[in-house]
């Protein structure tokens, strides 16, 4: 142990504490916009320096560690002084249009300058002018860089990509798309955990909230809306609440009252994905020697273009199933639209995800039943419907639940949990169980492959035959286990694969807590979400059977061929 | 009010000279891969602070070039800017009255020239994507790329052992290198900005004065392959090192009788005393290297044979071949070669010059090696007669310096015109040329030039001829490889063209180099060898770096090392410098500004953990 005076206060704490972590235990925060957490501790923005006494300059409490007999001063003169400056600083090069801005009231830099009593910039301000694809999802907006370098450092320690550079020299430094691509041809995953780490409104998600109004505001088109499960993890975080505070069906409600005609539920279709994505894996162990091995699961989008981009010669080894989002498109505008007499081009099938990559996936032109239009219209991820809700002024927490509409609003405890990293996997175990045996397992059974992104293993026998199975989340991972793979380290037959840590719980379409790492707090709500269900098997969904009753027959007939599988090699 | 004053300097001035000091010193520490616009519209501007404002030119059109370099800099520009900024400057430096301006205009016009390619891609791309910025410059500068900030980081805290375990990452050669390596480290060192370089030779020096036995790291489970290394020197035992590390069965044929290359038969040993040298190498055996000492390949077995019986073969020769002036008398009895002088000194069979004046001819390390054995070897005079000045030798400064303090005459501007012999064929003396300075090359050298003094006549009883030394390549050329201008073509990644599983490196690859050099040649090979055969094997080091602690940066002196005093060390063989102190080394270490941990390192980690 090291002891130190902060601010006078006595702390003693374990060696390789750095100051802004022992100030915190005491109880005083130290501004910062740089850090992150073992992956940006770099000391970029200066705006956590403190006082050191016998130190002739300030120093970042950031990434200093904590040394024998140390006095610091958080709050000196001198480090506010400095502090303010660098700010200002910061500012002269930082578009300062805050009300029209997407991180408006979330934003570190506003809080760090409010804080701070900054009322003016001394210095000429001048922006980096940019020109950006405004059709990808993830936007960057160079006016509003502070070079915090967290993108940079996110994707390339955490998704192991690399798409964003530092390129220039002097005050003309800035992030770039790597080698100067356009983004769409960088490898770009569009997992979008460089905008949930973007401490300002430079790196934000596309916004397609305009296109639903019109749908909405359409008295000839018919809305039907689909949430996914993990955007009931996190949305009350949206509105200031407590995540238990409001409900599912208080979302509903909401979404009722914004004028939505058809207010659906993802984990029917995530039901349905296990049912083929079961399917199609009992259908490949028994006949092992046509397949590449392992399977990997495919409705992580962000994974898929990851995929397609670094690994192609693995594609035949995704399951063909879609993703639960494209599979209630799919059912959607077929099913769904003949069960209630309207034309699917009439039909505007919206999603509310918790992730941007679903922007892209819905616009893969193969995912479309009539071969003409979208299956999914448009995607709007958590912080945009969150918006939705302000603008509309509704206050959630006063509604009354109301429950999702029928027939494809039924899901079971195994689909909530697809939210989280590790749950796709359990959820497929509980069925395939099931398939095999005849009989129910005990649905906790292979909760062993929670966590985050670590790399979880669990070896189920199945009928006698033993099936290795691997859970990863974050692409850096992914990438790990692939090599792993590749080289003859670890065999597998079934491994799921998220983009995001922590899987869609930490999507990049989440709220922004910045500092914050909530995707496990969010993925334990999801399997609260679980326990608390009726239902606890896909396979025991019954709309998803009356589904396959009345539409598709069974698991991978023709129909479900033709509707719910996909071959990714010929995504776009 | 009198006649005349005395000149004084007012603060002001006293503060801009200040500066100006500062601004030296930063220059050369400064990044080796600014964006070159960005850098030259700095120079510019800096330059036109320095203009007058007397003549149009400069006055406007320095002002003017920046303008441009601005409008490259701030994506306005297109190639046509270019041809502009270039076409200006040309004409600024034919118009302008005095320097200040038309070396500003031509220092513009060379560099936008010679970095054309550049500019361009910055105006294509928008911008400098280009920077791979420099995060450790001494790591940058050091060809085998040690973790310097690391090693002196682990002096500092007095762990010696770590230090060692840390540098034998990339070299092999820890103590080697603390007592003879060219440390072109140094140069680049951040430290310089704010007084000078951090000693790291110095530091590198303390690290294995202080450590005690450090065991090798261990080697992977056996690969089954075989590789061959032709050259016991530093880079083909460097190869051996990691080679062996990497799980391969490793065999070195070496000529000579024992190991070590110049290491040994090149470097004097009171420069690099030979049990120091023999540390170094008994680790790397301790690895189980297979040594066959006396065989020549080429002689006693040839390279086709070692191709047939090994998976890979290094050949890692070396430049041992003396090269001559080409004068006439060259070949009098007395007349030596550095190399052979060397040599013997090496095999512990020295000459004896008792009583003898020794001519030295040529101005590089060796040639000052040369100078100071002879002194040892018992001459009453040693006289190095070098063609340009003192400051335009080769060797370095400090060799110079000590070299002069043994009693060497440096006889400069002086080119040998022939050797006189006596009647019995010895050497009477040497005719020599006085020169004059004269105008610099392309690269700035300056060259000599014939004066109109007439020849002079230096009498002498020796002659040791120090100027380079050539490749015995001849076996290697009669069997397949490619020899090309005198040094064994091999490819950046030290393959041979068309000869598949066959490397070279080290100085039959760059010529005569430093050891630092052969070391990066070897560890090359190394890790290309290893994935010809197949494998990817990792080279790390699991000792943890400390990090930084809360210090001030105050100038601060640096520790320089001493020598023994003059009069006694030029008596005899044994070792010169003087290592650091600990509190000196704790000092020196808290002078390195861990740049690793600061600046750009930060950002892209700072250190290669492996290779």
């Amino acid at each position: 142990m090291v002891n130190a005076v902060i601010n006078g206060i006595s702390v003693s704490v374990p060696r390789g504490t750095t100051i802004m972590e022992a100030a915190a235990q005491v109880g005083i925060e130290i501004p910062h916009l740089c850090f992150l957490k073992e992956i940006n501790e770099i000391g970029a923005c200066r705006v956590c320096v403190v006082e050191v006494e016998g130190s002739d300059r300030l120093v970042t409490a950031c990434n200093h560690y904590v040394e024998e007999g140390m006095v610091v001063h958080t709050n000196s003169p001198r480090a506010r002084h400095s502090r303010k400056t660098t700010i200002q600083l910061i500012l002269s090069q930082h578009d300062m249009n805050c009300p029209i801005c997407l991180r408006n009231g979330n934003c570190s830099l506003q809080k760090v300058a409010g804080d701070m009593g900054i009322l003016s910039v001394p210095f000429p301000t001048e922006y980096e002018p940019y020109q950006w694809d405004a059709t990808f999802p993830i936007i960057r907006d160079a006016s509003k860089c502070i070079k915090c370098m967290r993108c940079v450092n996110i994707c390339e320690k955490v998704q192991g990509l690399g798409v964003w550079e530092v390129i220039n020299t002097g005050y003309r430094t800035t992030i770039h798309v790597k080698d100067n691509l356009p983004i769409d041809q960088a490898g770009c995953a569009a997992c979008g955990q460089c905008v949930t780490h973007c401490p300002v409104g430079a790196l934000t998600v596309r916004k397609d909230g305009n296109a639903v109004y019109e749908a909405l505001d359409d008295p000839n088109i018919t809305t039907v809306v689909q949430i996914a499960p993990a955007v009931r993890a996190a949305f009350a975080e949206s509105l200031g609440l407590d995540r238990d505070a409001v409900t599912t069906g208080q979302l509903v409600a909401a979404l009722k009252k914004i004028g939505f005609d058809y207010v659906f539920d993802t984990n029917f279709t995530a039901d349905l994905t296990i049912m083929e994505e079961g399917s199609e894996l009992l259908e490949r162990l028994s006949h092992r020697d046509k397949y590449q091995w392992p399977m990997f699961t495919s409705c992580c989008p962000g994974w898929v273009r990851f995929l397609r981009s670094e690994y192609p010669e693995m594609l035949p080894q995704l399951s063909s199933a879609k993703s639960p989002q494209q599979m209630f498109g799919a059912v959607a505008k077929t099913y769904f639209a003949d069960k209630i007499g309207v034309s699917p081009d009439k039909l505007c099938v919206i999603s509310i995800m918790p992730c941007s990559a679903k922007k892209y996936e819905c616009s893969v032109s193969c995912m479309s039943a009539d071969g003409s239009h979208p299956d999914v219209d448009m995607v709007m991820i958590t912080r945009e419907i969150m918006r939705f809700i302000q603008m509309a002024h509704i206050n959630v927490a006063d509604l009354p639940d109301m429950p999702f509409d029928n027939p494809l609003g039924t899901g079971t405890g195994a689909a909530v949990i697809f939210g989280a990293s590790g749950g796709v996997m359990e959820a497929a175990l509980r069925s395939a169980y099931f398939l095999l045996m005849g009989k129910n397992i005990e649905p906790e059974a292979f909760k062993e492959v929670r966590g985050h992104t670590e790399r979880r293993e669990l070896e189920v026998e199945v009928a006698g035959v033993p099936v290795r199975c691997a859970v990863v989340s974050s692409l850096s991972e992914a990438r790990k286990l692939i090599r792993d793979v590749k080289s003859g380290r670890c065999e597998y037959d079934f491994v799921e694969v998220m983009a995001c840590p922590g899987g869609c719980a930490g999507g990049g379409g989440q709220p922004i807590h910045d500092g914050m790492e909530l995707a496990g707090v969010r993925g334990d709500k999801l399997y609260r979400l679980d326990t608390e269900n009726k239902l606890r098997y896909s396979h025991e969904n019954p709309d998803v059977q009356t589904l396959y009753k009345e539409f598709f027959g069974s698991p991978m007939s023709h129909k479900a061929h033709e509707l719910l599988h996909t071959d990714q090699r010929d995504w776009d | 009010m009198s006649r005349l004053e005395l000149k004084k300097s007012d603060a002001v001035q006293k503060s801009v000279e200040r500066m100006y000091e500062v601004l030296e010193r930063r220059m050369i520490a400064g990044a080796i891969d600014s964006c070159p616009a960005d850098f030259h519209l700095g120079f510019l501007k800096m330059c036109h602070a320095q203009t007058c404002g007397k003549c149009a030119s400069c006055r406007v059109g320095l002002k003017q070039l920046q303008n441009l370099l601005t409008d490259v800099l701030e994506n306005r520009a297109t190639v046509a800017t270019l041809d502009l900024i270039r076409r200006t400057a040309k004409d600024i430096y034919d118009s302008a009255d005095c320097a200040i301006g038309y070396e500003a205009a031509r220092m513009i016009w060379n560099g936008v020239t010679e970095c054309y390619d550049d500019y361009v891609r910055y105006i294509e791309n928008g911008g400098y994507i280009d920077a791979t910025k420099i995060s450790v410059p001494c790591v940058e500068a050091c060809p085998a790329n040690v973790d310097i900030p690391g090693y002196v980081a682990l002096v500092g805290q007095g762990r010696y052992e770590d230090a060692v375990r840390l540098i034998r990452k990339d070299n092999p050669f820890p103590t080697t290198c603390a007592y003879v390596c060219e440390h072109p480290c140094e140069r680049k060192c951040r430290r310089r900005i704010i007084d000078s370089p951090v000693n790291i030779r110095g530091l590198k020096r303390a690290a294995v004065d202080f450590a005690r036995d450090v065991p090798v790291e261990k080697c992977a489970p056996p690969t089954g392959k075989k590789v061959a290394i032709i050259g016991g020197g530093p880079s083909g035992l460097s190869a051996a090192y990691y080679l062996s590390l990497m799980g391969h069965k490793v065999t070195i044929y070496e000529s000579k009788v024992q190991l070590g290359g110049m290491l040994r038969y090149g470097i004097p040993s009171y420069r690099f005393p030979r049990e120091k040298l023999q540390e170094d190498i008994d680790a790397i055996l301790s690895l189980g290297v297979e040594v066959h000492r006396n065989t020549k390949v080429g002689k006693d077995i040839t390279l086709q044979a070692l191709i047939l019986r090994y998976d890979a073969v290094y050949i890692a020769i070396g430049a041992h071949m003396d090269k001559k002036v080409g004068i006439e008398g060259e070949d009098a009895v007395n007349v030596v070669s550095a190399v052979d002088l060397l040599k013997k000194l090496g095999h512990n069979d020295p000459l004896d010059f008792s009583g003898e004046h020794v001519v030295i001819l040529g101005g590089g390390n060796v040639a000052m090696d040369c100078a100071r054995s002879s002194v040892r070897l018992g001459a009453s005079k040693v006289s190095v007669v070098y063609r340009r000045r003192q400051e335009d030798m080769p060797a370095l400064a400090a060799e110079v310096e000590s070299a002069i303090a043994e009693g060497v005459e440096m006889r400069t501007l002086m080119v040998p015109l022939r050797i006189e012999k006596d009647e019995e064929g010895k050497v009477k003396g040497v005719w020599v040329k006085p020169q004059m300075i004269g105008s610099c090359d392309r690269k700035g050298r300056p060259s000599p030039k014939d004066s109109s003094k007439p020849e002079m006549f230096i009498p002498c009883d020796r002659v040791v001829v120090a100027i380079g030394q050539n490749i015995d390549y001849s076996h290697f050329q009669k069997s397949g490889i490619q020899v090309t201008r005198g040094v064994i073509g091999a490819l950046d990644d030290g393959m041979i063209r068309d000869k598949e599983g066959v490397f070279a490196g080290g100085d039959c690859v760059t010529g005569p180099a430093t050891v630092i050099r052969a070391i990066e040649g070897g560890k090359v090979a190394a890790a290309n060898i290893d994935a010809f055969l197949g494998f990817n094997h990792m080279i790390s080091c699991d000792v943890e770096i400390p990090a930084d602690y809360v210090h001030n940066r105050l100038p601060c002196g640096r520790v320089n090392m001493v020598e023994r005093e003059a009069c006694e060390r030029k008596c005899d063989f044994e070792g010169v410098e003087l290592g650091m102190s600990k509190e000196e080394a704790d000092q020196e270490a808290s002078r390195c500004l861990r740049c690793d941990y600061y600046g750009y390192g930060s950002l892209k980690g700072g250190r290669t953990e492996q290779w």
